[in-house]
């Protein structure tokens, strides 16, 4: 069984709100090699023109795919995790990731596709502030891989 | 750190390239850090059963260890303000001291002077092999 196709177009309802705290951004950064001050010490951060400890370009990862979940444990949606493949991601970033920000992201799904006998669905998160004004917006194409 | 700024940069610039190791325990905490607990990134017989050569790497985790070579060279990881790329090979992360080594280097291809931007295209390997495919990253100059 493949990928709903009437998957596309839908919308999930809104997360649940997500607080970043330094410890939290430390902690990714520390994941990810990084010892840049600017994810620690808000000193640093601030002298390059943010309001407080700024989070690395990927960190969004973490509300997006709290959000993607959704659609993976959707019954009517029909994707096979254990199948599942990564196959692209992109992030724009209306403005950086800081501490403090409440964060809340919304799940699309832009498009199922098939592709040589493999389904192809790829979903766009609106991740917002507190205000209600974007922050990122994360694409990512999962690849689920047909019978082989 | 200084944010680099865009009267600096010329396209065909070169990001001097540099390795960074992955070790298994750097998957681990990846794992707990992102939140992303897929078996294949920490479980060797899981990773087999589903045809792949063992534990693996999170694609996310390659891209964002990619994704500090373009940071670094901004001087402001805050300054990224777009960020791709896909996932075109496993990086298998062996049970070992040495683990794997990713290679990553960078070219300025593209600058837009109305946005003060710069996109910095990524290449980046594994033992010659590519395994991000349009790794790009657009950093908003100082």
């Amino acid at each position: 069984m493949g990928i709903n196709p009437m998957l596309a177009g839908r919308v999930y309802p809104p997360s649940a709100e997500y607080a970043v705290s330094r410890e939290k951004i430390v902690e990714f950064a520390t994941a990810i090699g990084s010892d840049d001050p600017a994810h620690r010490d808000p000193a640093a951060a601030r002298a390059l023109g943010h309001p407080d400890v700024v989070a690395p370009p990927t960190f969004a990862v973490i509300v997006a795919q709290r959000a993607e979940a959704q659609v993976f444990a959707d019954p009517d949606a029909g994707v096979d995790f254990s199948r599942l493949v990564h196959g692209e991601e992109r992030f724009t970033h209306h403005r950086p990731v800081v501490v403090g920000d409440r964060l809340r992201s919304t799940l699309h799904v832009d498009s199922v596709r098939e592709v040589g006998g493999h389904g192809m669905l790829t979903t766009r998160v609106e991740v917002t502030d507190a205000e209600g004004a974007p922050v990122s917006t994360v694409v990512s194409t999962v690849v689920v891989r047909g019978d082989e | 750190m200084a944010r680099r700024r865009f009267e600096d940069v010329c396209v065909g610039e070169e990001v001097k390239a540099r390795p960074f190791r992955l070790r298994r325990v750097d998957l681990i905490r990846y794992a707990g850090a992102s939140g992303d607990f897929n078996v294949i990134h920490w479980n060797e017989r899981v990773a087999r059963s589903v045809g792949l050569p063992g534990v693996v790497a999170h694609g996310m985790l390659t891209m964002a260890v990619a994704g500090r070579l373009a940071s670094d060279w901004a001087g402001d990881p805050g300054a990224v303000v777009g960020y791709g790329a896909k996932f075109t090979r496993p990086v298998p992360v062996p049970d070992d001291d040495d683990g794997a080594v990713l290679e990553v280097g960078g070219v300025v291809a593209v600058l837009d002077e109305q946005a003060r931007t710069a996109r910095v295209d990524l290449t980046v390997t594994v033992e010659g092999v590519k395994v991000l495919g349009k790794a790009q990253a657009t950093i908003r100059l100082a």
